[in-house]
């Protein structure tokens, strides 16, 4: 009665995609940074499914890395942004080409 | 039972993120999030990794979406949100990866299935019965190092928020002290 790995790869791939979306189309900076937190929690379903289903807990341990990964890129991400709140006082993502040739 | 929770909880994880992304507050996406991330945290129960659904709710729920949080008040955005200019490039890459997720899936869901269980004689031990106890040993054997290395990313990031959050009021400080009359 256990449930098909396949069911959990659909949705991680259904959440993975919805992140890229938010990540392309998205104009504020702070949703982007959300559809970042969606892929990598989608990321998570699928190592912790990989786990339980092959028996091996080298998964779960993965998802604790990933889990401190996301701590510092929210850290970092967010005090980027603050700054170039400050510096410029929009975070609408097509305005800021500082960095385009 | 359990398909009937899977499903429940797939199905929320699914609708929750889609209004992260649909949702044009800021605000309203990340109360979505924090939505999406106690169904992730079910989902774990389900698939027998407790610790890490504790770990999911505090760490991901507590911490992360609070500072998301914090910040989208501080900024005080405007309601005008539209949606970014790029979003056929995004049409363009994600249909057809959308479409080779499900063709993959469909198609090569047997052989997932078949060629799994030859991999369990691995040396990070098998998933005991007290969750938290078995990848307490792991991570501190098998994983040391790079459980050490992940504490230096953290030292890392918590350096970078400081100096990248605080290098205005330095600078403001100092520009006030030599030349007051600077108007921004």
């Amino acid at each position: 009665m256990t449930i098909p790995i396949s069911y959990y790869l659909i949705l991680s791939a259904f959440v993975f995609l919805t992140g890229v979306v938010g990540v392309l189309i998205r104009r504020n900076i702070i949703a982007i940074l959300l559809s970042v937190e969606l892929m990598l929690n989608a990321t998570n379903i699928n190592f912790v499914a990989f786990s339980d289903h092959l028996q091996d807990l080298g998964g779960q341990v993965f998802v604790f890395f990933a889990l401190t990964v996301a701590a510092a890129e929210v850290a970092v991400g967010l005090a980027i942004i603050i700054a170039l709140h400050r510096s410029g006082s929009t975070i609408n993502v097509e305005e800021f080409n500082l960095l385009k040739w | 039972m359990l398909q009937l929770l899977f499903g429940y909880f797939a199905g929320m994880i699914a609708a929750t993120s889609i209004l992260v992304v649909a949702l044009r507050n800021p605000v309203y996406s990340a109360l979505s999030l924090l939505v999406m991330f106690f169904h992730v945290a079910g989902l774990f129960v389900i698939l027998h990794a407790e610790f890490l659904a504790a770990v999911q709710v505090i760490v991901y729920a507590g911490a992360i979406l609070v500072l998301y949080l914090f910040v989208v008040m501080l900024l005080n955005i405007k309601q005008d949100d539209r949606y970014h200019s790029q979003w056929r490039v995004a049409a363009f890459v994600c249909v057809p990866l959308l479409i080779e997720a499900i063709v993959l899936l469909s198609g090569g869901s047997r052989a997932i299935t078949t060629g799994s269980r030859l991999l369990q004689t691995d040396s990070h031990g098998t998933i005991a019965a007290d969750n938290t106890l078995a990848i307490g040993q792991t991570l501190f054997s098998t994983y040391l190092f790079p459980f050490e290395v992940a504490s230096l990313v953290l030292l890392v990031a918590m350096i970078g928020a400081i100096v990248l959050a605080k290098r205005d009021i330095g600078e403001s400080d100092t520009q006030s002290m030599t030349q007051p009359a600077v108007d921004e």
